[in-house]
């Protein structure tokens, strides 16, 4: 079924509501899920390639983004046969940069952050053009925020209209739709965006920018998951989902992992479907790697590239 | 990357090894292991692989006859002029060494019950000790518990408990028993004896006064034949309508007090506002915790029309996450059944189910070869008038009907003998609470399912029993006043 985001409008009213004391024991099930031996080694392979190793900082530097797409393609390469991470994440500037780095035939995306991140605060006219700009650049994946103003104020039609037009503006690229679910204040507020932003055409929903406290949860992630489980059954659409922002521990994600199985199914576990936003949690996998391949010896952080 | 995974957790067994069974097990009689007068044993099974786990005492008329005995010395003795707080301290010792304990009474429950190690661990012995140590701080407080009423023991209390929660039926019914100053000769069930000898130990540990808790072991005879006990001042019995129909018959005449917590088929109803996702998880909680041997299990599933393909839609694509195998396994949600009898039961249940026109739904899993199995299983398409929808199966087995409006799912909630438990969900709260004050049922769950707690009281209405445990109901039902 072709997608065609902008022929139909949804409405609002009829996003479910969320029982925050339910999300929150179904959330605390999936921490529970023992994941060992082989379950662990696998999981922890589909962890390292679901990764969009991200730097978002006003210090960045082109060498800095330079040295992050040569550690997204070599990420320890002590042991042989590891994956590439899914993407590198950098801002618009240095898409240019990572375009070179990586070549035109990389597996590994660019996707660059844009329409004001992290605050969202600029014209329309400036995101789309931003959005333009990274596209021309080189990007795979545009990762933008919503107006979370205007979507507290109530005003949904703007909100979608907003996506909507990004994501004419993405092109060919693939749209991440960043809710910054930490300044939604309810999961009620965070399933209408989920719902808002697949309906207006987001290739992703993701969690957070990464640059406010309240960032990816088991529980927020849960929500959206099951949103995009209820618009892949209505549509025969498949959505991806990006938590990002506060996953840095490899048990973290391997909850995450659980979750997505039991939510979405099996399907949903490739990065074409499931991605982290991370900075540390690349490290934090590789040392459980080669806590597993040595036989149990945990080594210190120093043998691992910080970049 | 290997694409397409399908990502199946591998086992992740817990370690039964620091679970320390006996070969055989004699009755906690007197504050010492006694052996059974008739020197019978019988075998207790664990239903995950029915290998033998244990041999434990066939208790007769004279098995039960001493413990009363011993029981009555012992509230005529020490215990019974003993200060609340005192007692108090015993309560909370043993609270204590049962947390302490806590992984090995979980693994045992898990063998000896069959029911999935996440629950034991998680659920049965953190809410076995809780209940003791709820208890344990009324014991000294009790006049201010029921202001301006005098409160004083019963003397012995017999105590008959079921084989779905053993350990947590056994704090329920000892922990009130104790703080209000009675003692105990409590019968645990025949298939899943070996927690409350375990619990047993425990006490002998705690120095409690020798006496004050008396475990006999042994099946309905030996049951009856503490029903039957002129010395009793107290039945407390958990387990079927029809056992406590013939306990009543059998202490009518007598000056025995009762509780009864018996049989029930909740009903679980979900309304079209409801948040379909956690009503999902309560459906699922509901009906398959601990295999559908629940009491309060909803085993009846009322959803409304214009959201009953997407509930059912979703609920059986819950039902294929959940994982049915060893009860040990870490990741098992659905455990064994408890005996080869009660699966013999369900079965008989599911096959009636679909010879009444039902459309039944198993979500394929791979069961092991030996043991007790049955998957989690829902019919549709069921009926007021089918027996699936009337009789308790305690099995992991849902029958759904849909309904248009409030006032005919009420009738239809309330067209049961039974009348333990219900289940409402639903996005407004004043229309919650006007369905909940109109169901006839002791305890109604308002957006979940299967909570418990020592303050809360629990018990039925109509053939579901009578009298409460837990909270100051609970209490009350140990006193006199």
């Amino acid at each position: 079924m072709a997608k065609s985001p902008t022929s139909f409008r949804y409405d609002y009213a009829q996003s479910p509501p969320v029982d925050q004391v339910g999300i929150a024991e179904r959330a605390a099930r999936f921490t529970t899920r023992s994941i060992k031996t082989s379950t662990k080694r696998e999981g922890l392979d589909m962890v390292l390639n679901m990764i969009d190793l991200t730097t978002l900082e006003g210090a960045d530097t082109p060498r800095k983004v330079q040295q992050l797409c040569y550690k997204a393609g070599h990420l320890h390469d002590s042991i042989p046969g590891l994956p590439t991470t899914a993407a590198v994440c950098v801002y618009p500037p240095f898409v240019k940069v990572a375009r070179k780095a990586l070549g035109s035939n990389s597996p590994i995306k660019i996707a660059s952050v844009a329409t004001g991140f992290p605050s969202g605060h600029l014209t329309l006219e400036g995101k789309l053009e931003e959005t333009q700009r990274a596209v021309a650049d080189g990007a795979d994946e545009v990762d933008m925020v919503i107006s979370r103003g205007r979507f507290l104020s109530g005003d949904y039609e703007y909100v979608f209209d907003e996506i909507a037009a990004v994501k004419e503006a993405c092109g060919k690229a693939r749209l991440k739709v960043i809710l910054e679910t930490g300044e939604l204040a309810t999961l009620d507020n965070v399933r209408r965006a989920s719902d808002i932003a697949m309906h207006a055409g987001a290739d992703f929903i993701k969690t957070s920018t990464g640059k406010i406290s309240s960032a990816a949860t088991i529980p927020v992630t849960l929500v959206m998951l099951l949103a995009i489980r209820d618009y892949h059954f209505k549509s025969g659409n498949m959505v991806g989902m990006k938590p990002a922002g506060g996953i840095s521990k490899s048990k973290l994600a391997l909850h995450y992992l659980v979750m997505v199985k039991e939510t979405l199914g099996s399907e949903w576990l490739s990065n074409e479907w499931f991605r982290f936003g991370a900075s540390s949690l690349a490290n934090d996998v590789l040392m459980q790697i080669a806590k597993i391949e040595s036989g149990g010896d945990y080594q210190s952080p120093c043998y691992f590239s910080q970049d | 990357m290997k694409k397409n995974t399908q990502w199946e957790y591998a086992p992740a067994p817990e370690a039964a090894k620091i679970a320390k069974i006996a070969k055989r097990y004699d009755h906690f009689i007197n504050g010492k292991w006694t052996p059974p007068q008739s020197g019978n044993y019988f075998r207790t099974i664990n239903p995950g692989n029915g290998r033998k786990l244990s041999e434990v005492a066939d208790g007769n008329d004279a098995d039960v006859d001493a413990a009363v005995k011993a029981a009555r010395a012992a509230y005529e003795g020490p215990w019974g002029k003993m200060s609340g707080r005192e007692r108090g301290k015993y309560i909370y010792r043993i609270a204590r060494l049962m947390q302490e304990r806590a992984r090995e009474f979980s693994i045992i429950e898990t063998l000896d019950g069959g029911k999935p190690i996440r629950e034991s661990r998680d659920i049965d012995v953190p809410l076995a000790a809780n209940h003791f140590f709820y208890t344990a701080g009324w014991a000294d407080k009790l006049e201010y518990a029921f202001p301006n009423r005098k409160v004083a023991s019963l003397g012995v209390a017999g105590q008959i408990i079921p084989w779905n929660f053993p350990l947590l039926m056994a704090a329920w019914k000892i922990a009130p028993a104790l703080a209000t100053g009675n003692t105990v000769v409590l019968k645990p069930a025949e298939t899943t004896p070996l927690t409350a000898l375990k619990l047993a130990e425990i006490i002998a540990d705690s120095g409690l006064p020798e006496g004050v808790v008396n475990i006999v072991t042994g099946a309905g005879s030996t049951g009856a034949a503490i029903v039957n006990h002129p010395d009793i001042d107290k039945i407390a019995f958990t387990g079927s309508t029809g056992v406590g129909k013939l306990i009543q018959q059998t202490i009518a005449n007598t000056d025995k007090r009762a509780t009864l917590e018996l049989g029930g088929k909740a009903a679980n109803i979900i309304l079209e506002d409801a948040a379909i996702d956690q009503a999902v998880e309560g459906i699922v909680n509901g009906i398959y915790f601990n295999q559908g041997h629940v009491c309060c299990a909803g085993s009846r599933l009322f959803i409304q029309e214009s959201v009953y393909d997407e509930v059912i839609w979703k609920l059986k694509r819950r039902m294929r996450t959940l994982v049915v195998g060893d009860p040990l396994d870490k990741n098992t949600d659905i455990g064994a059944i408890n005996s080869k009898e009660q699966l013999k039961t369900i079965q008989k249940y599911i096959q009636l189910g679909q010879e009444q026109g039902g459309e039944m739904y198993q979500p394929k899993c791979k069961l092991p070869a030996a043991g007790n199995w049955c998957p989690p299983t829902l019919f549709t398409n069921v009926t007021q008038s089918s027996v699936i929808a009337q009789e308790e199966i305690f099995g992991p087995v849902l029958a759904a009907q849909s309904f248009r409006t409030v006032p005919e799912v009420i009738s239809k909630a309330n067209n049961t003998p039974y009348g333990l438990s219900a289940g409402v969900w639903c996005d407004k709260g004043a229309r919650l609470f006007q369905l909940t004050t109109q169901l006839e049922a002791g305890v109604v769950w308002g957006n979940t399912f299967n909570q418990f707690d020592p303050a809360s009281p629990f018990g039925g209405f109509k053939e579901s029993g009578f009298g409460r445990e837990g909270g100051l109901h609970g209490l009350a039902a140990y006193l006199e006043m």
